[in-house]
């Protein structure tokens, strides 16, 4: 196995007390000393403050600028990166020509290039599939030497508006660069925890710096991967890997949102993205399978794997828990996973088996928490 | 008090030991949310998984320590996992089990043994 990656603000995070474990390569912050419960629920309350520098930063630019890094993306992206005016964010995905999810990603108009945020997992995937795939007047340069930090909850606003000032207008999905004592920032209003928020990409020389000023206000936690986990399962949201895959279409996934009108059938640019088929044919016709919410009853969570009954008794499994866990704000067990179209209305009665025990649980609707984005 | 590689604690009272997990098991798992007890009358083998914890972050197992059968368990964990990492070595016992061979228990660790492995 290769060295694992340390994140530039490591020292920061070891001396707030942080326990690390490997993920995606990185050595990553899991929880500080106030635990992941308190990390979710301060989060919900406040402030929390998350590096997720291991997430890839990627700069798409041609000689035409934004419209022709839009046009030549589309190819193999299904949602509109035509028509996002500048200064907007949007959530998008990769697609394979079998319809299925190469990473599911988020890419703003920054007037005179494409930028893009990937998952970290998938960052070198991704990348060689731009390269492979985008022409060669596009180029795809991985922006290094910067960190991204995450500050999400009803204080952030205040929070970083102390610090820039300008951050308080953006409103959910705006992008803007803004300087902090000389360094530039780019900042986006959202997250993936399901509240109001900002991401920022910050020079790596300044990060620790900056992500000092935020922790010294009151409001302001450091929160670690283990709360991201639970914060983004409670907003219904997918980790790629777990949730969406390179078998998952975007229908079965639920994210046919992302997919706008001039993408579908009858749209100005129909189809032209890997996997067009499938996945139009999916979202005319239905998929055979769908990505559900699922409330267990009792405390006892269902984790990634479990097996899914459509009765107490007998039968094979109709589908498995692809996401689950506890929701520290829901004060109960909480899951995602994959059932037969046919069993996937919202109030469904399922089985999951746990340590060889069926116990219920009900498909509830998602998020299972309203999000409180700024619109 | 006698304690096991696998970080529980072993409390023996004429031929009943309880058993619950140490201070420092109860740090490492983090935030207790459901504890999953055996049956009373269960008669458990050494090395079998009958306790399962479940934390915020993963689900954890608890091995019975000795042969026996289990006499009792602490139904107040059900409605309060949290006390798992509020009072590990007090109030959040897990199971109270009858041992074919409470001599068995002097193979265990004593605390200070315990307290040199975990450093």
């Amino acid at each position: 196995m290769s060295a694992l990656k340390r994140l530039r603000l490591h020292d920061l995070h070891e001396r707030l007390g942080a326990r690390f474990a490997p993920f995606a390569g990185y050595e990553m912050p899991v929880q500080y000393p106030a635990g992941v419960m308190k990390e979710h629920l301060h989060t919900r309350a406040a402030a929390g403050l998350f590096d997720v520098s291991h997430m890839g930063q990627v700069a798409l630019r041609a000689p035409g600028g934004y419209e022709e890094a839009a046009a030549a993306f589309e190819a193999l992206n299904p949602a509109a990166a035509l028509g996002l005016p500048e200064g907007r964010q949007r959530y998008g995905l990769l697609t394979n020509e079998a319809g299925g999810i190469i990473d599911d990603l988020m890419f703003a108009n920054r007037g005179d290039h494409l930028f893009v945020i990937v998952n970290a997992a998938c960052k070198e995937g991704d990348l060689a599939h731009m390269r492979a795939h985008l022409p060669a007047a596009v180029t795809v340069e991985e922006i290094t030497g910067r960190a991204l930090l995450a500050l999400q909850g009803p204080a952030a606003e205040a929070a970083l508006a102390r610090l820039l000032p300008g951050a308080a207008a953006m409103r959910f999905m705006d992008v803007a660069v803004m300087e902090w004592e000389g360094a530039e920032l780019w900042l986006s209003r959202s997250g993936y925890t399901g509240e109001d928020g900002f991401e920022i990409s910050v020079p790596e020389d300044r990060a620790e710096a900056f992500a000092e000023a935020l922790l010294a206000m009151e409001e302001v936690l450091p929160i670690g991967l283990g709360a991201r986990d639970s914060l983004r399962l409670e907003a219904g949201l997918c980790l790629y890997g777990h949730d969406i895959d390179r078998e998952t279409s975007p229908v079965e996934a639920g994210l046919d949102w992302a997919i706008q009108k001039a993408r579908r059938t009858g749209g100005a640019r129909a189809g032209g993205f890997p996997g067009a088929a499938r996945i139009l044919r999916e979202l005319e016709e239905g998929p055979a399978r769908r990505r559900v919410g699922l409330r267990p009853e009792g405390r006892a969570p269902m984790r990634e794997g479990t097996p899914l009954f459509a009765a107490a008794e007998g039968g094979e499994p109709v589908g498995a828990v692809t996401s689950g866990g506890f929701g520290p704000s829901l004060e109960g067990p909480m899951a995602m996973g994959y059932v037969p179209a046919a069993l996937a209305a919202p109030g469904t009665l399922l089985w999951g088996e746990v340590r060889g025990k069926r116990l219920p649980a009900t498909i509830s609707p998602l998020p299972f928490r309203p999000s409180t984005y700024k619109r | 008090m006698k304690y096991t590689e696998d970080h529980e604690w072993l409390r023996e009272e004429g031929g009943i030991v309880t058993v619950g997990i140490t201070k420092h098991a109860a740090e490492q798992l983090g935030d207790v949310v459901f504890v999953d007890l055996p049956e009373v009358g269960a008669e458990v083998s050494k090395g079998d998984e009958i306790v399962v914890i479940e934390s915020v972050k993963a689900a954890s197992d608890i091995l019975a320590p000795l042969d026996g059968e289990i006499v009792e368990v602490n139904e107040a964990l059900a409605a309060t996992p949290a006390s798992v990492n509020e009072d590990p070595e007090g109030a959040a016992w897990f199971f109270r089990m009858k041992v074919k061979d409470a001599s068995a228990l002097s193979g265990f660790m004593d605390e200070a043994a315990y307290l040199e492995m975990v450093g």
